[in-house]
């Protein structure tokens, strides 16, 4: 390891523990990166669906979504440029809630979440089932903002946040990885934070 | 002049590299640009980032992405401009302790979207220090002797805040200062507006639109309601929130 002359850690008090290696907390700010405009998605016509390699393709509605049994996350999130919020809330419905209804196929062995705008990212159906992700639509208690993805975004938050989709309009199953837009970017097909896997080759 | 550059394949980041950095020149007062020189060069595309991480006796790191400057012209050296964030944990160590000669670990290039490679008309709309990697674009062109291709508008608050005051002006930019314009500047100041726009709208060009998120919202707003095609937009948003 090499260090860096005259950098000393600022905060001499224990490093919190649930911050992944070579984050920082972002206190109360909540930064926005995007790579493209913002949409506005009128709720009236959004939907999401789940389609590809299941029994039984789904499209719900806004109101749909509403009627499937509620989900609640509490905990933290990381983004590959480091920052990490801690203690944050959403609300909406358990991924394990639509896969039950739609029914993946044996084969299926990846999914890929796809954004009202074209977004795409590419996770293995194991990061996706067995409570470790949703699509959420409300933060800390509220309606979640547009431009953090509001009306309704994915939520994986054991991964790099470039994976919880904002806009999200579905979920194809596939029986293959395919990397999504970051992902073809130069940014790591699966994004643990805990090991460090921003970019590919990570 | 330089050559454009070759077509790179999706990017994939070099590992981690001891660069040394041989020169530090103040943007403004709250910018300086950082001249590295890299043990491993590699080439990169206008518009891409490196990350610099700071390690302390104790292990403690910290790192974060600044974008390239200076353009790809197959030189080992490359130039990062960083505006000094308040609480900057990296941002105020690179301004206030960093010195020509010291060592810094960098990794890169990044990024393969948020890139302009020198082959189509390009609109470019920086807010602040969302001009840096715009810069390398507008480098990037002249030194193509192509300056047609692209069209570079930046919002500053003043003069005293502008990047690159004494390199940006000519005939293929705009500057629209938000609060204080200088003495005679016609265009009174205030946001980024449609007419700032007109004329700048040329038929197949990318927008590359960098700033902070507010910025970056109401340029592409603008852009859209002005009939900018919007899969042809792209965003790099960033600074405080």
């Amino acid at each position: 390891m090499s260090f860096t002359r005259g950098f000393r850690r600022r905060d001499r008090g224990p490093r919190d523990a649930r911050l992944p290696p070579g984050q920082y907390d972002v206190g109360s700010d909540w930064p926005v990166l995007t790579a493209e405009p913002t949409p506005r998605l009128a709720t009236d016509t959004w939907t999401f669906t789940v389609e590809g390699l299941v029994e039984q393709h789904k499209t719900w509605t806004w109101d749909e979504m509403h009627a499937l049994p509620p989900s609640t996350f509490q905990g933290d999130i990381h983004c590959v440029t480091t920052w990490s919020k801690l203690g944050v809330s959403f609300g909406g419905v358990s991924v394990d809630t639509l896969l039950a209804l739609a029914r993946p196929l044996p084969s299926a062995t990846h999914v890929l979440a796809v954004g009202h705008t074209g977004y795409t990212t590419n996770l293995p159906l194991a990061d996706v089932t067995d409570g470790k992700a949703w699509v959420v639509w409300s933060y800390d208690g509220r309606p979640l903002p547009v431009e953090h993805g509001g009306p309704a975004r994915m939520l994986v938050p054991h991964l790099y946040f470039w994976k919880s989709a904002k806009w999200v309009a579905g979920l194809q199953l596939l029986d293959h990885d395919e990397p999504g837009f970051w992902e073809q970017n130069g940014y790591h097909d699966r994004g643990d934070p805990w090991l460090e896997q921003r970019y590919q080759g990570d | 002049m330089t050559e454009a550059p070759p077509a790179v394949p999706p990017p994939r980041p070099g590992r981690w590299q001891t660069a040394t950095l041989v020169e530090v020149r103040p943007e403004t007062a709250t910018a300086k640009t950082f001249r590295l020189a890299l043990p491993e060069p590699s080439p990169h595309l206008a518009g891409q980032h490196y990350v610099v991480r700071l390690t302390a006796p104790d292990g403690y790191t910290a790192s974060r992405s600044y974008s390239v400057a200076s353009p790809p012209d197959g030189s080992a050296e490359i130039e990062l401009t960083v505006e000094r964030l308040p609480d900057g944990e990296v941002s105020s160590f690179l301004h206030d302790v960093a010195a020509p000669g010291d060592s810094l670990e960098i990794r890169g290039p990044i990024g393969g979207w948020f890139v302009w490679r020198g082959d189509t008309p390009a609109l470019l709309i920086g807010g602040g220090s969302g001009v840096v990697p715009l810069m390398a674009m507008l480098r990037l062109a002249r030194g193509m002797g192509r300056p047609d291709l692209v069209r570079l508008i930046v919002s500053a608050r003043s003069q005293a805040e502008l990047y690159y005051a004494g390199e940006l002006p000519g005939p293929e930019t705009a500057i629209v200062y938000t609060r204080r314009p200088p003495p005679g500047w016609t265009r009174p100041p205030g946001r980024l507006n449609r007419a700032d726009l007109a004329g700048s709208m040329e038929k197949d060009s990318v927008a590359y639109v960098c700033g902070s998120a507010g910025f970056a919202d109401s340029a592409t707003d603008l852009l859209i309601d002005a009939g900018f095609p919007t899969p042809d937009i792209r965003v790099e948003r960033f600074g405080p929130t």
